[in-house]
């Protein structure tokens, strides 16, 4: 933050309702944006299920039946698509994240239905961070991204 | 929720004409599973190959349907999109249902 932007950088901000269907269409604006829509199927898919997890997370738990907003900021850096989300709903319980391990199936109630979003939010992203500041909740992890292969054709003596 | 059912003697195909599976529709996809489902049928085949995404709430649903089908019947799934395919096999979930590339032989879709 603060950092002075240079005119290569694509920053991207984006505030949502806390709503699913606000998620949805959130979403879809995100994956739509240069900044998502440059990466590749698989890193367009990992993408896609993290921010759904964190946004679905934060509509169910930190706003619960509160309608608030959500904020969104995605920027390019070495190594992948760093993400910023703040909202200013409930915090975690203890202000530490969910632990997210797999949810095991049970002897009474079979196959877990539920449980899943943290354990695949841990599972897909690096450099994952939370911060409970000024009543607000400030999540940031990074979605990492393959570097682009460079072609060789310019520096190919010819 | 848009879902089609179409009975092959003892297997129901249920094709899901919907691109997602998420937190937004996962309660009424597992509602009209429960409906279309109510067809007798031994085995139960998920069509999913025009579901581009599913989130953890979908994959809870479809869980949840398989639980409700109850032990004498089979909830398998079929035409995994890469995103889809992705969730089942994080979550381990690919170990749980018989999931198959392709629809069988002469099933495959007539609309």
């Amino acid at each position: 933050m603060g950092m002075p932007f240079g005119p290569e950088r694509e920053d991207l901000h984006l505030v949502i309702t806390s709503d699913p269907l606000a998620v949805r269409g959130g979403l879809a604006g995100l994956l739509a944006s240069p900044l998502l829509g440059k990466l590749n199927e698989a890193e367009r898919g990992t993408a896609e299920i993290v921010l759904a997890e964190v946004l679905n997370n934060i509509v169910e738990h930190a706003y619960a039946n509160m309608s608030g907003n959500i904020q969104i900021t995605l920027c390019s850096q070495a190594g992948g698509i760093c993400v910023n989300i703040h909202d200013q709903g409930h915090p975690f319980p203890q202000e530490v994240l969910p632990q997210g391990t797999l949810p095991q199936t049970c002897p009474t109630n079979g196959l877990p239905e539920g449980g899943f979003g943290w354990f695949l939010i841990r599972s897909l992203v690096q450099n994952l961070t939370y911060r409970r500041d000024n009543a607000c909740n400030h999540l940031s992890f990074v979605l990492p991204v393959e570097p682009v292969v460079q072609t060789v054709s310019s520096s190919t003596p010819t | 929720m848009d879902l089609i059912a179409t009975a092959h003697g003892a297997l129901l195909i249920v094709t899901v004409c919907q691109d997602r599976i998420d937190t937004a529709s996962a309660i009424q996809f597992k509602e009209r599973m429960r409906e279309v489902t109510q067809t007798p049928s031994d085995r139960v085949l998920l069509d999913l190959s025009q579901v581009q995404f599913l989130d953890s709430s979908g994959l809870g649903a479809v869980v949840g349907v398989m639980k409700l089908m109850g032990p004498d019947r089979r909830l398998e799934l079929v035409g995994l999109t890469p995103t889809v395919a992705k969730v089942f096999r994080l979550t381990r979930m690919d170990t749980v249902f018989t999931i198959h590339q392709s629809l069988p032989d002469g099933m495959r879709k007539a609309s």
